[in-house]
């Protein structure tokens, strides 16, 4: 709404108590002050400092065994970050596992770096306390395929299995409050308090919530969270048994969700309440 | 150890307009940690700004202003081209000076 739009609504209002005439129509949803906010908060995103932490973090040596990401295959060969995230999850031969952008970090910060999978997965949510350098490597590995548009690709027997499970999962009614993904997010224009629910079954509303979503800087949390963690708190919410990180149900989950979002236009990271 | 600020500085008729984002824990002092131990203060305290040399901003902040903040301030009669030099110092005397170039809006 502008400022005029606005002013002439508050107009029609003040007339309205005047007159003491008909109910007022003019107000607007609380979804258009989201948007609104969202915007704001969009042009300075302090994820932007999680994306070139992210950067200093995968060209440094560090770990046990003293290297670099630089080695790192994301999916488009050695060290190539650009159009990474857009193609994941994905097949990798070296693991015989389908991987998230997250578990393909994960595996690379143990196999190249030499850190404990233990440690990393004990820091992979950042605290007040203590940052995550999970969070700020997905910033910046999502942050360069911006412009790049989702296009996961179901060609390898186990991508196909993984979407399958994913989307079982998705519609499956499960834990104490019988609910499922869909649950929440099968219905438009629903709102939990203030923030508004994607609906995940229109393809469009998918599209934009996976390529401009996660990684997002989260005001409320000062941190970046990445789709690992929306998932696992989707799952806390459920009051389900805690998702294990990058593990096969959050992976398949993503694969759903990332395939279901071909098309979107990425624009990372996102910023969230 | 400071980490780099993230500045935009772009040229909207003579006015230039600068935001940054910094990086900083900013903590008042009243929060506890996870093992119930409060957290010392640590905050930025001075801001300052220039612009070719001359200070344009010089603010005093306290532990009221947020977690890794976004700052703006806007100069007038700015050009393309021209420097501007963000420097913030904290309680603990951690310093981190940055500096740009007015690019055109």
């Amino acid at each position: 709404m502008n400022l005029s739009s606005r002013a002439a609504a508050i107009c029609a209002f003040a007339l309205a108590l005047a007159t003491g005439s008909g109910p007022v129509t003019a107000q607007s949803k609380p979804e258009d002050g989201l948007a609104l906010g969202r915007k704001m908060l969009a042009e300075d995103n302090p994820g932007d400092l999680w994306v070139e932490r992210g950067q200093r973090l995968f060209t440094a040596k560090r770990g046990p065994k003293n290297a670099s990401l630089e080695k790192c295959d994301l999916g488009m060969g050695p060290g190539v970050v650009k159009g990474a995230f857009a193609q994941l999850p994905r097949y990798f031969a070296d693991t015989d596992k389908v991987q998230d952008l997250e578990s393909r970090l994960l595996t690379c910060m143990v196999e190249l770096q030499g850190f404990k999978r233990e440690d990393i997965i004990r820091t992979r949510f950042g605290t007040l306390d203590r940052d995550s350098d999970m969070e700020a490597l997905v910033s910046y590995v999502g942050a360069a395929s911006n412009g790049l548009r989702m296009n996961v690709r179901l060609t390898h027997a186990k991508e196909r299995e993984m979407y399958k499970a994913g989307e079982y999962a998705f519609y499956r009614r499960s834990g104490p409050l019988d609910f499922a993904c869909v649950t929440c997010h099968g219905e438009s224009g629903k709102r939990i308090r203030l923030q508004d629910l994607p609906n995940m079954t229109k393809a469009e509303e998918m599209r934009e919530v996976v390529a401009t979503g996660w990684p997002a800087y989260r005001g409320t949390h000062s941190t970046v969270r990445t789709m690992q963690h929306r998932l696992y708190d989707c799952f806390w919410q459920m009051r389900l048994p805690d998702l294990g990180f990058a593990s096969d149900l959050s992976v398949a989950l993503t694969a759903y969700l990332n395939y279901s979002a071909n098309g979107g236009e990425i624009k990372l990271p996102g910023v969230r309440r | 150890m400071a980490e780099p600020m993230k500045i935009r500085a772009l040229l909207k008729g003579d006015v230039a307009d600068i935001r940054v984002l910094v990086a900083h824990s900013m903590e008042t002092g009243q929060r506890r940690d996870a093992a119930g131990n409060l957290v010392a203060a640590h905050f930025i305290h001075s801001m300052t700004v220039t612009h070719n040399g001359k200070p344009v901003y010089d603010g005093q902040w306290s532990q009221a202003v947020s977690r890794n903040p976004v700052f703006a301030v806007r100069i007038k009669g700015a050009r393309v081209g021209d420097k501007v030099v963000v420097s913030w110092t904290d309680n603990k005397n951690d310093k981190r000076t940055d500096e740009v170039s007015v690019a055109a809006g």
